[in-house]
Parts: C-alpha cells; structure tokens; sequence
C-alpha cells in the first residue's frame, strides 16, 4: 500500500528555542532542522530569534553567529565564505542556495527556515551525504580524453572555441541544481542529474576532447539523461547562474544529429 | 579516557590535503605505481585553492618575448632576497612544463586570438630583468584556481589515488625522528583512522585565520604546521605574512591583482594615482607587500576614502565592460554580492588584507622536510613532505609575487611525486607501529572533546584574531610585536579553560573548530615571536623601528620551534641558498629593491 506519511521515527519534531538577548532591536527568527544522528531522537526544528545587528548580512553570517555565540553544537559545511567552493549549500526559505552569497534580507517573511539539501540523506543537521552525487560526478569521466600524441606546447584552441566552455566550467558542485529537480528526486539513483550532465557537456563540446563518439554512447540511455523533463528549477536555483537545462538540452541534440 | 580503536590502513604514500599541491602530488605518486592515499577534510574541489583568481606564472613568451631566467629574477628581487635561489631557479625553469601538463588536462585557459594560452601582467612581473611589466600570468578569466582544482580533481579520477575525504589529519605519527604515517578522523561516521605509510606529504594550506579578517577560506587552519610544532619540528619564516592589498572592505574578499592586470588603478580620496609616487616605473603594478604598505599610509595620513577614511577605492569602472565580462567576470560578481558595486560605473571599496603565508615547513626543492640539526642546516626529516602554501622551500622568501602560488603548487608537489618515485619502492615492507607512538594523539583529541572549562572555543579564536590583526599587521613596531606575544601568551594560558560542547564524534564542528584553532594557536605564536626577534625590515615585515634590511645580520631564515606545554618559542636559523641550481644562471646577489 502507498504509504502517505512519513515513518514516524522520520517526523520532525519542535525543537529548542534560543530567545534573543535583552536588548536586541532587530530580530529575525531562524527556524534549524536538526538532527543528531548519536542520539535516539527524531529530527527538530530548533528556532533562534537573531539580533541581526550582531551579525553580517549573509545568512551564513547568521549561522556562525548562531554557532559561535549562541549554539555551538549547530554543524554545517562552509569553507570560502564567498561563493566559490560550493561547501554550504542548503535550502534556504524552501529555495537551495549557498548560505555565504544568500543575503538573510533576501529571504521573504518574517521567519527563514533552513534545511539540508532536500531529498538527501542526512548525516547531521544541515549536512547531507553527497555520495550518491559525487559519484555521479565521476561517472562521466570528467577529464580530457585524447588519443593523438601531446604536442610540445599547449593545444590549440579558438578563443571562440574557449568560449563554448563559458557558462559550464564555472559549475562549483554544490549540488543546488540536482537536489531541486523533481526528476532526480524520483529517480536520483539513475538519473544523473543536472550538475552531473552539464559537466557531461562541458566535456563534450570541449575542441580539446577526442571522446565526443564514446561519451555519447554512455549518456545514451533512458534513465541517465532522458529523465530530464524540462521542469528548469536546476536553472532557477543555479547560485553561479549557470543553465544545466539547456547543457542537458544540448547533449540531446548532439544525440539526435549524430542519427540523422 | 574512553576506549578508541583506529582502524589501520597501509600505504606506499600519504598525501594530507587535495588543494592544488596536494593533488599533484597524489596525482604523480599513484602515476610512479605507489599506493597513494589523498585524505582530505573537505571535498577535494572545496579547497582554497578554488578560491584562487588571477592565474599561474610561467614564462611561456605567448605576450611577447619571455625568459625563464628573468621570472627567476623577479622571483628572487620580489623576496626581498630571503628566497633560496636554487629553489627558485627549479621553480622557474620547471614553470612552463607545468603549465602545458595543465592544459594537457584539460585546464580551461582564456585564449589568444592565435589559440594559445593567454597571459596577464602582474604585479613584480617583468622582463629583462626588471625594465618593464611583462604578461607572464596564464590565466582562466579570473576563476583559475578553480578551473585548475576542477581539473586535477578530475585527472585524480583517472588515475589510482585513493581519496578519504571529510578525514580530518590529528596528527603525526614519528618513530625516533622519522615519521610512519599519520592518524585522522572520519567525521561523517566518527571512526579514528591510522594511516601507515613510507612518506606523507603535507599539503594542509596556510595559517590565514590566525586573523581576523583574511581572503583565506573558513578552513584555512594550517592543520599541517600545527602538527609539524607538535612533532617537535621547527617552522620557518612564519613572520613574513602577506596582505592582499585589494580584499573588499569588510568582508575581506579577495578582488584579483588580475585587476590591475588588466589596467584598473587605486586611488585615495583626492583622487590621485598615488602609486605612482610609491613606484613609478610598475606603479599599480608593484608587488603586494609595496602596495599594501604605500595604501596603508595613504589612510594614516588622512587621505582615505568613505565616512571613516579608512579605506582606498579600486578603479575598474574605465575598462571595457566587454573586456571585464570576458576576463574578469568573478570579481564583477563578488564586487556586487558583497560590496554592492557595479564595476562597469564605480569603484570597489578595498583594504589591505591577510591573503598568504610566506613562512611555513622548512623544505628544500626535492619539497623533503628539513631541520636543523647542530651544524647541519639541511637536515632532512626522513619519511616527510611539504608542498604548496604549508611548506617553505622557500621561493617565496619574504614576500611571494601575485600567480607564483598556483605555480608552486604544481611544480613543487610533482616534485614530491618524482621524489617518492626516486626513493619509494612500492609495497616495501613497513615496520610495525606501536601504541606508544599515537597515544599522544588519543590523549589530546580526548582532552578537547571532553574539555569543560568557561571559554567558548569561538570567544579565545576571536581573542587571537584580534591580537594578530592588531599587533602584526602591514606596519609592526617593537611595542606592536611586544604586546603582540603577551596577548598570545595569554590566549595560550586559556586554552585549559576551553568548553566544547558537543561530545559527539559525528561531524562534531565544535569539536573540528577546536581542533584547528589549537593548530592555529602555536603559529599565530611563532609568527609574532618570530617578527619581535626578526630587527628588520625586509619583504612583508615592515618593522617600523628599524626600516632598513639589514642583511650582514638578517639575511638567513628563521625557525621557530613551539614548545606545547609552555607556550615558549625556541628560535634558530638556517642560511639562506647563495647558490642555484645550475650554471645556467648565476647567483642574484642582493640590491636595493626598488621599483
């Protein structure tokens, strides 16, 4: 029988309240899925009211306030701070974003709710398992593949050429493109999903790569490509403003040519 | 104490980070057939090295005339001559090479109109041995850290290196001088690890947040250095830190010198062009250290510019917009995130800004650890490694140019490669390890996780951060570096009263933070002992008592050992190379640096 609910020992729960500091004059309230995964307890909302004059405008900025001066026991992943190396993504006021480049004056409402990248295990509070998606990654192959001998210097590239590689390699693997795609939810263990097939086709339009043919090949399949239906939410969501849809779009045309 | 257990794990080679030099060392070790490990506490395209923007040195001659020779001069004149000039000479001559394996890759590079490899000028780049700025800086518009990081990590894939990631390195593990291997953490499933190996390779970055305010990422905590004190090794130069000299007022990110590559100016609140002044041949052009310092003074004389003065403005608003959108689209973006400037119309707001490590673990260009040992200077440290901004070859001397880290990396961990293939045989057998040798490790990780005393883990990192950006900064004084080791003595008193408060060993951040401060606590020490002791000025230390370089007493490098328990430093030094390589150029002896 389908089942509708969640199983009962998945439910989140209400969790702590942090209040604000006495004084505080400017307070937004940050809802926090929680989830310890040492302990016997379901995941909790945990809410702290912020002064935001006490932190910086991002809302990463908001989490290590949290973390350093109210709740140190919060865990996420962060790194560059700057929107580059694609450590904390999160869903933020139900949009995937990076937290470091997010402003908190961006999310509508009074409170902002934040969860893990949805649709992922999770290991602990805001932090998934991105296994699954890194080896999806690798699946593609993503380094050059040439069969003709190296020359002495550089290949040769058209800075047209170079161009058709703008828009692609800038991806930073944050996983905010394929964790917001519907399809990949439903069939994320064989669908590759959005990060995954754009830097397919970044390889595949690379004038450098001799593998056009056998990378074709690999991609030509129901479920690893063709359960791209256009939904576009990777597009929207995309922190970088890259456009996976249409790489995806691409490689489906690369696929048709070469048959007619 | 409660009851560990580490899981073993054998290995020909061990690298212990996968930033660019990390990276490329695996990459070669596991290319020689050595049974390489990568352990990594981020995922390998999260380390800084992504964050890199401006490009990679190297004198391919795609501009114009170049020589490997003259890179090499503007190497040894931009260190203020503390580099070591046979290290150096390896750097440069090795450069092109590097840089067409990157390619051969698959690095996607910006292009000329003839299809190669486009470079920009950059600050101390020059040619014939310093006439005029020179376009040496191959670049992938101003993402070529990134592009590089994607790219090794992708060539990884291809090859038989075997990455632990999200395995944070606690510590080395040494057997009477030579280290066997190290031990980690697994975070996301709370295991402890013993990794056994012939050689590990430290790759762990630099120590940027000792400071308050760096372009360095959250996770630049010098894991490595801080294991390399512990071990009873010594670190070298740690004084010489570099400020960037255009991070974006207040949040501190980093806007390339690729900017300024590429024409834009800085200007004070007059509006003048005052490098021009501080250096009138390469004006904006000059290296960091000079610009940070002329920008500096510009403020403390009253000419900066905003409500507070405080700052200096970043011209770009003259340039092209097509250029900016085709060469430096990344720093367009960050102008507007976090500055909220459109570059196209106004000026970036900038300031000065920790950024890089000079100093680090002593290394000679086999990227061998090294100490000194009585009268041997060169003492190598069997069984390990340092490479990229945790090491100290040292190329960089007392201050590094813009675009010879990313080269350092790559250069100097296929040197580590090449030397493990030269020295490894793979599959040798292994002497066996003994509890003894960990328990160390055991007894600390213990000790912090369990640690419940007042102070929050985040209010003493703060503490240090504010001692360092206060009292080392782009100007030190005696009384600066004076009050500099006492506010760090007393951060170094407070750490037994730390609380951490979770006692998980699943992805416990509190945990991870307390840790990597503790690895931050003994170089923020050694930098500001060693910048006291160091009566100079020279490169980055800008010692405002004594303005000259001095080299008949300082031209040598410093080491500094940390003593854990005490919190006292021991200072030693080594000379610096006076030699090159080879005879294919002579000795560059020292002159008045100026530009």
């Amino acid at each position: 029988m389908v089942q509708l609910a969640l199983p009962k020992n998945s439910r989140v729960q209400k969790g702590k309240h942090h209040a604000a500091p006495a004084g505080a004059t400017k307070v937004k309230t940050f809802k926090i899925y929680r989830y310890d995964p040492e302990g016997t307890e379901n995941p909790r909302w945990d809410t702290y009211d912020v002064d935001l004059e006490a932190c910086g405008p991002m809302v990463l900025d908001v989490l290590i306030h949290i973390k350093n001066d109210i709740d140190p026991t919060l865990a996420f992943r962060r790194s560059c701070r700057e929107g580059v190396c694609g450590s904390c993504a999160m869903n933020i006021g139900g949009r995937n974003t990076l937290a470091c480049t997010h402003g908190h004056a961006e999310v509508p409402g009074k409170d902002c709710q934040i969860s893990p990248l949805p649709h992922m295990p999770v290991i602990k509070d805001l932090i998934p398992d991105m296994s699954m998606f890194y080896a999806q990654y690798a699946s593609i192959e993503p380094w050059l593949h040439t069969t003709t001998p190296e020359p002495q210097t550089e290949w040769r590239q058209s800075p047209e050429d170079r161009e058709k590689l703008d828009g692609l390699y800038e991806c930073i693997l944050c996983a905010c493109c394929s964790t917001s795609c519907p399809s990949y939810w439903w069939n994320g263990d064989k669908y590759l999903g959005p990060a995954a097939l754009l830097h397919a086709y970044r390889w595949l339009i690379d004038s450098r790569d001799e593998a056009t043919g056998d990378r074709l090949d690999e991609l030509e399949d129901p479920f690893k490509l063709y359960r791209c239906h256009t939904i576009m939410n990777c597009a929207q969501v995309c922190p970088k403003g890259l456009n996976p849809a249409k790489a995806i779009g691409e490689i489906k045309k690369m696929l048709v040519d070469r048959v007619v | 104490m409660a009851n560990y257990q580490f899981i073993d794990h054998k290995f020909d080679v061990v690298v212990v980070g996968a930033g660019g030099s990390g990276l490329r060392a695996a990459l070669g070790c596991a290319q020689a057939g050595l049974k390489t490990a990568c352990i990594s506490k981020v995922f390998p395209t999260r380390s800084h090295t992504v964050a890199a923007q401006g490009g990679i040195s190297a004198s391919l001659g795609n501009m114009g005339e170049d020589d490997w020779r003259w890179h090499m001069y503007d190497t040894v004149k931009g260190s203020d001559w503390l580099g070591d000039q046979d290290a150096i000479e390896y750097l440069c001559r090795n450069a092109p090479a590097a840089v067409y394996e990157l390619e051969h890759w698959g690095v996607p590079f910006s292009r000329t109109s003839e299809g190669k490899i486009y470079q920009r000028a950059f600050g101390g780049m020059t040619k014939n041995f310093g006439e005029a700025p020179i376009q040496r800086t191959c670049a992938a518009a101003d993402r070529t850290g990134h592009a590089m990081l994607h790219t090794m990590y992708g060539q990884s894939l291809a090859h038989d290196t075997e990455f632990f990631i999200e395995y944070f390195a606690l510590d080395l593990i040494m057997d009477e001088g030579v280290c066997r291997g190290v031990t980690a953490w697994k975070l996301d499933d709370g295991t402890l690890h013993r990794f056994q190996a012939q050689q590990v390779i430290l790759a762990t970055g630099g120590y940027g947040r000792a400071y308050f305010s760096a372009t360095s990422a959250h996770t630049c905590t010098g894991d490595g250095g801080g294991m390399a004190l512990r071990a009873g090794l010594p670190l070298q130069d740690m004084e010489f830190v570099q400020f960037h000299p255009t991070g974006i007022y207040g949040a501190g990110c980093l806007i390339t010198e690729g900017a300024r590559g590429e024409g834009g100016y800085l200007t004070n609140s007059e509006g003048e062009r005052f490098m021009e002044r501080y250096a009138p041949s390469v004006k904006d052009l000059a290296p960091r250290d000079m610009v940070s310092r002329a920008m500096t003074i510009e403020i403390r004389e009253g000419r900066g510019v905003g409500p507070k003065k405080d700052h200096i403005f970043l011209h770009l608003d003259h340039l092209d917009p097509k250029m900016l959108a085709e060469r430096l689209p990344g720093i367009s973006e960050s102008a507007k995130i976090f500055a909220g400037v459109d570059v196209t119309k106004e000026p970036i707001p900038v300031l000065p800004t920790v950024h890089y490590n000079m100093g680090g673990i002593p290394t000679n260009f086999y990227s061998e650890v090294v100490t000194r040992l009585g009268d041997d200077p060169d003492k190598v440290v069997p069984g390990l490694m340092a490479v990229g901004e945790a090491a100290c070859v040292s190329v960089h001397g007392a201050n590094r140019l813009g675009s010879n880290s990313l080269i350092d990396l790559v250069v100097f961990g296929r040197s580590a490669a090449l030397r493990c293939a030269d020295t490894i045989k793979a599959g040798a057998t292994q002497p066996e390890l003994k509890p003894a040798m960990t328990d160390g490790h055991l007894a600390r990780f213990d000790k912090f996780r369990n640690a419940s005393g007042g102070t929050t883990t985040a209010s003493l990192r703060l503490e240090m951060q504010k001692a360092m950006q206060e009292d080392a900064a782009v100007f030190r004084t005696t009384d600066s570096l004076a009050s500099g080791v006492e506010r760090l003595a007393a951060v170094h008193a407070k750490r037994p009263d730390l609380k951490v408060s979770d006692r998980g060993m699943i992805w416990n951040t509190d945990l991870l933070e307390t840790l990597e401060f503790d690895n931050l606590v003994g170089q923020a020490i050694t930098t500001v002992a060693g910048a006291f002791n160091r009566t100079e000025s020279r490169g980055a230390h800008a010692h405002e008592d004594f303005p000259d370089r001095n080299d008949e007493t300082w031209m040598k490098h410093t080491l500094t050992w940390f003593d854990d328990a005490t919190g006292k430093v021991a200072i030693d030094y080594r000379p610096v190379h006076s030699y090159t390589l080879t005879n294919d150029i002579a000795y560059i002896p020292p002159k008045a640096r100026v530009y």
